[in-house]
């Protein structure tokens, strides 16, 4: 194998952000491979979204980096990380579609700043990447508002793709969504995957989602429940094989169940008390 | 424990060590307070050089341009020409007295027209801009903070700065000395019609007297202040915006902040633009004739 297709396209090391005085990641190393699809689980305020921003530069590392083929991405300036972000599409949790603007120019918005392609062949591109999503050509006129919150994430997803991203990172994909909407988000990731050659990282805590399109699990635990050097990372390894994890936290998110969290909120009240 | 013994308790320190104590916190809140100071100047330098850098990098697309020139120009125009007119009435009735007491209620266009090109003009343009723009502009650019847009653009490889902050700038700090004129304008007209048609001034003295004691000068030394209140405009309200804590109160503590921030920095830079231009007026003009 050339020594080139064995460096990962994103990797993580050492990273830790804190805000303020409060930590939220702590010594984070990851390695992802180009074409995984890597999902993210943990409760919430574990640190899975800051993880996420901190792969596309949104926040600084307080120390450690994050490299993206290559480049360290804390060292870029402002200019260096816009033409790297080109690479990147980010899905966010309410789909972040800009209000003033049509779904038409949402999708096209990656395009006009871009290229410098004709106004025909843009719209093309956006017909297209909508009919990706499912999304009917009588939506390219309507604004966000008027539309659901599953037809949001598709417009998102479809604005995500329009610069044919080597990078796709999902933050929380199906959270508001409906069973059925949740199953069909999930299936465009996997459409996605099947069209286009992209890594993928998945920020999620539905186990379905994980376990529908995701070759790699790893499970982050919040830093407010760990002693000083526990790894923070408590579960890293294919989705089908989590449930037989011997920690007993990971088996507790996997299958929904609060497990000892009862007994400690009852020990933490009773000392409030 | 060997160490927590060493340690007294509040109530067994002697009286001078609560006074040391009570100092060591003043020391600290008073610490928080200017560290809270120097980040916040800091962090305001920072987006203005930014926001100069994007200005100078690259203009910004004309369809980003001509709505935020739109919403500034336009759409103030008619709140700016009504509240001009009414300040320049205002300004008639409460002079009048006063004027008139002294034998010349004749120099009343004099007065109340000076009063708007320097003063009132500039600054009630700025005021009506940070109220209707300024606390627009924070809102919308602080309910785009919270819903993820600003960094649904940084991950476009769209600068904010360039695409939000750079065409609000250039639209504030090219529209202000228009609105300004148009205050100025309307506030001459209405002070005209109140002073000549209820007052029953005479028409000629009042534009005569005015149009001895009323410069060039005064006029451009509004719109001149005007530049500098519409850039403190644009750039508080859009850091404000970009600064904005989560969730609907923090869009309206935005929108708040923005207008107050903008109405202090308007009357702290007024009282120092005035300075600067007295002392420049008496350079240029040392002999020049009183008002009255």
């Amino acid at each position: 194998m050339p020594a080139e297709s064995q460096q990962p396209l994103v990797e993580i090391r050492s990273l830790s952000v804190t805000f303020g005085r409060q930590g939220v990641l702590r010594n984070i190393n990851l390695k992802i491979p180009a074409g995984q699809t890597l999902a993210i689980i943990g409760e919430s305020g574990c640190g899975k979204t800051v993880l996420l921003k901190s792969i596309v530069g949104l926040v600084r590392p307080t120390s450690g980096s994050v490299l993206f083929d290559g480049h360290d991405l804390s060292v870029l300036g402002d200019k260096e990380l816009t033409s790297l972000r080109i690479r990147f599409g980010f899905v966010f949790q309410g789909a972040a579609l800009f209000d003033s603007m049509t779904v038409a120019q949402n999708v096209a918005f990656p395009l006009h700043q871009h290229t410098q392609r004709p106004e025909r062949e843009i719209r093309r591109i956006v017909i297209e990447r909508l009919g990706e999503v499912g999304l009917p050509q009588s939506v390219v006129s309507k604004k966000p508002a008027e539309l659901s919150g599953g037809m949001r994430k598709r417009v998102g997803l479809a604005r995500a793709l329009a610069l044919d991203p080597e990078l796709m990172l999902y933050d929380e994909p199906t959270t508001g969504l409906d069973p059925v909407m949740s199953d069909v988000i999930n299936q465009l990731m996997v459409n996605t995957r099947t069209r286009h050659p992209v890594t993928s990282i998945v920020v999620t805590h539905d186990m379905r989602t994980a376990h529908k399109v995701a070759d790699r699990v790893v499970m982050l635990e919040p830093l407010s429940r760990l002693e000083a050097g526990d790894s923070q990372i408590l579960y890293d390894g294919p989705p089908e094989r989590i449930e037989s994890s011997r920690d007993q936290r990971v088996i507790d998110f996997v299958r929904g169940e609060a497990g000892t969290r009862l007994t400690e909120m009852a020990a933490a009240r009773e000392a409030r008390d | 424990m060997a160490t927590g013994s060493n340690i007294p308790l509040p109530d067994e320190r002697g009286i001078v060590g609560r006074l040391i104590g009570t100092a060591a916190d003043w020391v600290a809140d008073v610490g928080a307070v200017v560290i809270g100071w120097v980040t916040a100047v800091g962090d305001v330098s920072l987006f203005v050089l930014r926001t100069l850098r994007w200005l100078f990098t690259r203009m910004p697309r004309k369809e980003t341009l001509l709505p935020s020139f739109y919403q500034v120009g336009v759409r103030s125009l008619p709140v700016v020409a009504l509240t001009g007119t009414f300040i320049g009435m205002t300004l008639a009735v409460q002079s009048y007295s006063q004027f008139r007491a002294i034998g010349l209620a004749t120099r009343l266009g004099a007065v109340i027209n000076m009063t708007l090109f320097r003063e009132l003009g500039p600054v009630l343009a700025a005021t009506m801009l940070a109220g209707r723009v300024g606390s627009a502009i924070a809102a919308e650019l602080g309910t785009m903070r919270v819903t993820e847009q600003i960094d649904a653009l940084s991950t476009m490889g769209a600068n904010p700065v360039h695409y939000l902050v750079v065409p609000r700038f250039l639209a504030c700090l090219l529209l202000i000395p228009a609105l300004t004129v148009m205050a100025d304008f309307m506030g001459v007209v209405g002070g005209a019609l109140y002073s000549t048609s209820i007052l029953n001034i005479d028409s000629f003295h009042y534009w005569n007297n005015s149009q001895h004691l009323v410069g060039l000068f005064d006029l451009y030394s509004g719109v001149f202040k005007s530049l500098f209140f519409g850039a403190a405009i644009a750039l508080i309200s859009c850091h404000r915006g970009f600064h904005c804590d989560p969730g609907a109160e923090g869009v309206g503590r935005a929108a708040t902040a923005s207008f107050v921030y903008s109405f202090v920095t308007i009357l702290v830079l007024n009282l120092f633009l005035d300075i600067g231009l007295d002392a420049f007026y008496r350079m240029v003009w040392p002999d020049a004739a009183p008002l009255v």
